[in-house]
C-alpha cells in the first residue's frame, strides 16, 4: 500500500485518483475506468479497454465463412444469435442468394428470443449494481425458460452457432412452438413483478432520474445507438430503417423516450419486452414450411468487392463490412460494434456527478466488454 | 399475577445470597461479574452463529433458492465451518499502517455492542444491568460503534476505505437524532428511562397500542433509523461491494474482518431488542382486552419466548428490507434525516407532550 | 396567496411521503410473496440427482463416434472433419492396410479429438459425408490431468462397416 500512498495526487483542488479496475463487480467485464475525484464527485473519467482483446477479426482472415459463424458467437455473447446472423445475411446478400421464408422466421424468432434474454440479464445485473440483490434472482430464474428452449432445439444455451450461410443448421425441434407458447403468458405474468420491485420503487426512481442525461445531438455524435440511443430520442432502430428477415411484415412499435436520463434508458428496455413478445405472438403460429436451408456450394467464395450489412442486436446497431478478393476467405472483416461506442460517452456523462451515479450509468448502458474489444 | 412463576430475580437473588454468604464481599462480586460475563459472552455467540444463519437461509427463500444445505442437516452448521475458516486466515499487517489503531478498532465495535446487550431485559430480573437512565444508555452506548469504524477506516491507509468510513461517519452521526428522538416518544409516555420499569408500564398493553398514532409513526422512523445506524439494509453504502469493494473494512482479514461482521449482526439483534422492550411490550405477553381465557392461555408461554418471538420478528423485518430495496446514495440518505425524518420527529414529540398532557391515550 | 402556496408544499411533502411509502410497501409484498411460497425454489441439488437429470437430446457435451454391437464405426478416415473444424480440434491418422480383398486401402487409424479446444461448432458433425460423428450429452468434463482431454475416438480393434450392396 506504500505505492498507493505515493500515488494519491493531492493537488491543489484535492483531486485524487481512483482505479475502478478490470476486476470489479460492477463493470460487468474487464474494463478498467480511471476516475478522478474530487471528494465524492466525478471530475474525468478514462475508460481504458482492451484486456479482453482475442484478435477475433484477425482470426476470421483465415477462416471461410461457414468457420467464421463460431467465432462471431463470442464477440457480444449476449445477442449471439444477432451476431450470426449478421455475417450470414452478408454472405448471401453478396452471393444474391434467396433464402427460404421458414429461414427468415424462424431467424427473427430467434432474434426477438435473444433480445428478451438479453434485456433480462440486464435487468438483474442492473438492480444487483444498485444494492437491489433479489432482482438479480428474479431476472436469472425466467431466462432460464428461455435458455431451455434454446437448448432444446439447438444443443447449447447461449453460444449456438445455429445460422450458417444460406440458412440454418438444423431444423428446429418439434417441441419449439409449444414452449414458445408456453413461454409468452408465463412471462407477461412476471413482468408485473418487475415493476413493483424495481421500477416504481422511490428509492429507485432517486436513484435513476436526472441522472447521466444524453441530449439527442451527443448521442448523434457519439454514435450511441440501440436502447441507449432510444432514451434520448434518436430513433435509430435498424429493424424500421433497414428491415432485413421477417421484420417488414410483424408490427411493432419503435420506443422512443425524449429525457435522455438513466430511467429512460431504463424505460425503454423495459417497454422492448413487450414489444418483443407481441412480434413473438404474432410469428410462432405463422412458421411457413419448407426447407431450412437453400442450396449453397460447399465452398463459398464471394465475388470481389466491399459488402455491408446492418442487424439491430439487443445493445444496438451491429455492422458486418466484408472486403473480398474472391478466394474462400475474407481479406478483411470489420465488426462496428456498438458496445465501443456506447461505452465512450460515459466521458461526457459523468462529469459532476457522484461514484454512485457512475455505477447506476454505466448499468443503465447495459456495456457487453467482449463486444468492445473483440 | 401468573407471570411471577417465570420471575428470574428469585434464581439470581438466590445466587447472589449463597454467594455473599460464603464468600467474602469482594469475591462474591467479581464471581458475580464473571458470572454474568461468561453468560454474556456465549449468549453472544451463539446469537451470532444463529443470525447469520438465519440471514442466509431467510434471504435465500426470498430469492427462490436454498440456502446454506450442504453443512449439517439443512446447513446448520454452515456459519461454524465459516468461522473455522475465518480463524485460520492469515491476519495481513499492512506496510505504513497506523497498527495500534487497526487493530484497536475491531474491538471497540464488538465492545460498543456487548455494552449494550447488558442492559436489555430479557424476562422478569434477568437484566444485567438496571440502570434507571437505560433508554439513554443504550443509544449512548452503540454510538461507541462508530469511533470504531472511524478508526478502522483512517488505519487502513486505503482510500476506498477512507471514502468508506467517512461515508459510514456521516451516516451514523445523522441517523443518531432520528433514534434519540423516537425512543424518547415512548419515554414522555411512560415518564422513566428505566428499561425495566418501561416493560412493566406495559402490563395492560403494549405502547404501540396504547400510544395510537403518535407511536406507531415513531415506531416506523424508529424502524428506518435504525437500520441506518447499524449500515444495513438499504443504507449500507459503506460497504457497498459493487462499488468500492468493502468499504472500511476492505483491509481487514481473518478474525478481525469476523469481528465486524459479527458485531454488525448483533448490532441489528440491539436495535430489535430495543424496538422490542420500548414499543412491544418487551416480555409481555399479548393481551386482548375482555378475553381472559385467551389471555390466561397467553400467559403460560414463559416471557423469555415472547421476548424473543418478538425480536426475532422485529430481525426478520429488518432482514426483509435489505433484500428488497437498492441502495440510496449519501446524500440522498443526509436529504431523508434531515429534510424529512428529523422534522417529522419533532413535530411528533411535540404533539406526543400535548397528547400527555391532555390524557388523549389508552391508558 | 403566499398562504396558498405554502399550503400547497406542505401538501405535496405529505403525498411525496405517502406516495413514496406504498411503493416500498409494494416491493416488499413481492418479496414477502416469496418467502411464503418455499415451493417456488429453483435449486436443483446437483449430484444427488443425476439419476433424474434430464437432458435435451441435441445438447452439445461432446464430440463422439458411435459404435454399433460388433464394434463398428462410419468413419473412413477421408479427413473432411479435420478440415472443416476452424481451430484445429481434429487430428486424422490414417494408415495403409490391406482389407479383406487383399488390396491395400486407406483407412482411418486414429481420429484424435482435442476437446480442451473445441469450441463445439458442429461443422464437424454437419459436413461428415458418413455421418460418422454425434454429439453425446456428456456434461461433467472436468479432469485433474489435461491429457485427458485428448480423446481419440475410434475405439481399439473397432473398424468400418461395410455398406451393403443391393443386388
Amino acid at each position: 500500500m506504500s505505492e498507493e500512498v505515493k500515488n494519491i495526487i493531492v493537488g491543489e483542488n484535492e483531486e485524487y485518483k481512483i482505479n475502478m479496475g478490470p476486476q470489479h463487480p460492477s463493470t460487468h467485464g474487464v474494463l478498467r475506468f480511471e476516475v478522478t475525484l474530487k471528494g465524492e464527485t466525478v471530475d474525468e473519467l478514462k475508460a481504458h479497454c482492451g484486456y479482453i482483446h482475442r484478435g477475433i477479426e484477425k482470426m476470421c482472415e483465415k477462416d471461410t465463412y461457414q468457420q467464421i459463424i463460431h467465432l462471431t458467437d463470442r464477440m457480444d455473447y449476449l445477442s449471439a444469435h444477432h451476431n450470426n446472423e449478421a455475417v450470414c445475411l452478408c454472405v448471401e446478400n453478396a452471393l444474391e442468394v434467396e433464402v427460404p421464408e421458414r429461414v427468415k422466421v424462424i431467424r427473427t424468432i430467434l432474434d426477438e428470443l435473444g433480445r428478451i434474454a438479453s434485456h433480462q440479464l440486464w435487468w438483474s445485473a442492473f438492480g444487483m449494481d444498485l444494492g437491489g440483490l433479489t432482482s438479480f434472482f428474479y431476472g436469472l430464474r425466467d431466462r432460464e425458460k428461455i435458455l431451455d428452449i434454446f437448448e432444446e432445439s439447438f444443443g447449447s444455451r447461449l453460444l449456438h452457432s445455429y445460422n450458417t450461410p444460406g440458412g440454418l443448421m438444423n431444423d428446429i425441434h418439434p417441441n419449439f412452438q409449444k414452449r414458445i407458447k408456453e413461454f409468452i403468458p408465463y412471462f407477461r405474468k412476471k413482468l408485473p413483478e418487475y415493476d413493483d420491485l424495481l421500477t416504481n420503487n422511490v428509492i429507485f426512481r432517486n436513484r435513476t432520474e436526472g441522472i447521466g442525461t444524453m441530449s439527442k445531438e451527443e448521442a448523434i455524435n457519439w454514435g450511441v445507438t440501440g436502447p441507449s440511443g432510444r432514451g434520448s430520442g434518436f430513433a435509430c432502430d435498424v429493424r424500421k430503417i433497414a428491415p432485413y428477415s421477417a421484420y417488414d411484415r410483424v408490427n411493432f412499435n419503435e420506443i422512443l423516450y425524449n429525457e435522455g436520463d438513466t430511467f429512460a434508458r431504463y424505460k425503454v428496455r423495459m417497454d422492448e419486452f413487450h414489444e418483443s413478445l407481441s412480434i413473438l405472438e404474432q410469428l410462432v403460429d405463422n412458421i411457413p414450411e419448407g426447407d431450412f436451408t437453400a442450396k449453397m456450394k460447399p465452398v463459398i467464395k464471394l465475388p470481389e468487392g466491399e459488402y455491408y450489412q446492418r442487424v439491430e442486436t439487443a445493445r444496438g446497431e451491429l455492422g458486418v463490412f466484408i472486403i473480398s478478393d474472391g478466394q474462400k476467405t475474407p481479406y478483411r472483416m470489420k465488426f462496428r460494434s456498438p458496445n465501443f461506442s456506447n461505452l465512450f460517452v460515459i466521458k461526457e456523462l459523468a462529469k459532476g456527478l457522484k461514484i454512485a451515479d457512475l455505477v447506476a450509468i454505466s448499468g443503465s448502458l447495459d456495456l457487453v466488454i467482449p463486444d468492445i474489444d473483440r | 399475577m401468573s407471570m411471577n412463576i417465570y420471575d428470574m430475580s428469585t434464581i439470581t437473588s438466590a445466587i447472589d445470597t449463597s454467594l455473599k454468604a460464603n464468600l467474602s464481599p469482594f469475591w462474591a462480586i467479581t464471581t458475580e461479574l464473571v458470572l454474568v460475563g461468561l453468560v454474556v459472552l456465549t449468549f453472544y455467540a451463539i446469537l451470532g452463529l444463529f443470525l447469520v444463519y438465519a440471514e442466509r437461509k431467510v434471504c435465500a427463500v426470498m430469492q427462490n433458492r436454498l440456502g446454506p444445505d450442504r453443512v449439517g442437516p439443512k446447513g446448520i452448521f454452515q456459519t461454524i465451518a465459516d468461522l473455522i475458516k475465518l480463524i485460520t486466515k492469515e491476519l495481513i499487517n499492512i506496510k505504513n499502517a497506523d497498527n495500534f489503531l487497526f487493530n484497536v478498532a475491531p474491538f471497540i465495535v464488538v465492545i460498543a455492542t456487548f455494552m449494550a446487550i447488558a442492559a436489555i431485559p430479557f424476562a422478569k430480573g434477568l437484566q444485567a444491568v438496571d440502570f434507571n437512565i437505560g433508554v439513554f444508555y443504550v443509544i449512548a452506548v452503540s454510538s461507541l460503534g462508530v469511533v470504531g469504524i472511524l478508526i478502522a477506516g483512517w488505519s487502513s491507509n486505503s482510500k476506498y476505505s477512507l471514502i468508506g468510513a467517512m461515508r459510514s461517519g456521516a451516516q451514523v452521526i445523522s441517523y443518531e437524532l432520528s433514534v434519540g428522538l423516537s425512543l424518547l416518544s415512548v419515554v414522555i409516555f411512560s415518564g422513566t428511562m428505566q428499561l425495566s420499569t418501561i416493560v412493566e408500564s406495559q402490563a395492560d398493553g403494549w405502547w404501540l397500542f396504547k400510544g395510537h398514532i403518535p407511536v406507531l409513526i415513531s415506531f416506523v422512523i424508529f424502524l428506518i433509523a435504525s437500520t441506518a445506524e447499524t449500515n444495513r439494509g438499504p443504507f449500507d453504502l459503506a460497504e457497498a461491494e459493487s462499488e468500492l469493494t468493502a468499504g472500511f473494512h476492505t483491509e481487514y482479514s481473518g478474525i478481525k474482518f469476523a469481528f465486524f461482521f459479527l458485531a454488525e449482526y448483533i448490532n441489528m439483534f440491539i436495535v430489535a431488542a430495543m424496538a422490542t422492550t420500548v414499543f412491544l411490550g418487551g416480555w409481555m405477553p399479548f393481551h386482548i382486552f375482555g378475553f381472559t381465557a385467551f389471555n390466561h392461555i397467553m400467559d403460560y408461554i414463559p416471557p423469555i419466548v415472547w421476548f424473543f418471538g418478538k425480536a426475532g420478528l422485529m430481525v426478520f423485518v429488518i432482514m426483509w428490507f435489505k433484500w428488497t430495496f437498492p441502495r440510496l446514495r449519501i446524500d440522498q440518505l443526509l436529504t431523508l434525516e434531515w429534510k424529512y425524518l428529523l422534522p417529522i420527529n419533532l413535530i411528533n414529540t411535540l404533539f406526543i407532550a400535548f397528547i400527555v398532557l391532555m390524557g388523549w391515550y389508552f391508558k | 396567496m403566499g398562504g396558498l402556496e405554502e399550503m400547497k408544499t406542505i401538501f405535496n411533502y405529505f403525498k411525496e411521503i405517502y406516495l413514496g411509502i406504498i411503493t416500498l410497501l409494494k416491493g416488499m409484498k413481492v418479496t414477502g410473496h416469496y418467502f411464503i411460497r418455499p415451493g417456488d425454489i429453483v435449486t436443483q441439488r446437483y449430484p444427488e440427482n443425476r439419476d433424474t437429470l434430464e437432458i435435451a437430446d441435441r445438447f452439445k457435451g461432446e464430440v463422439v463416434m458411435p459404435h454399433d454391437e460388433e464394434n463398428f464405426h462410419k468413419c473412413t478416415g477421408c479427413g473432411i472433419c479435420e478440415m472443416n473444424c476452424p481451430n484445429g480440434s481434429i487430428e486424422i491418422i490414417t494408415k495403409r492396410e490391406p482389407n479383406e480383398d487383399g488390396k491395400p486401402v486407406r483407412m482411418i487409424d486414429k481420429h484424435i479429438y482435442h476437446l480442451s479446444m473445441c469450441t463445439f461448432c458442429g461443422l464437424c458433425v454437419k459436413t461428415c459425408p458418413q455421418d460418422a460423428l454425434e454429439f453425446s450429452q456428456e456434461f461433467e468434463h472436468a479432469v485433474f490431468d489435461r491429457n485427458k482431454l485428448t480423446k481419440v475416438l475410434n475405439k481399439p480393434g473397432s473398424s468400418l462397416k461395410k455398406k451393403e450392396i443391393k443386388k
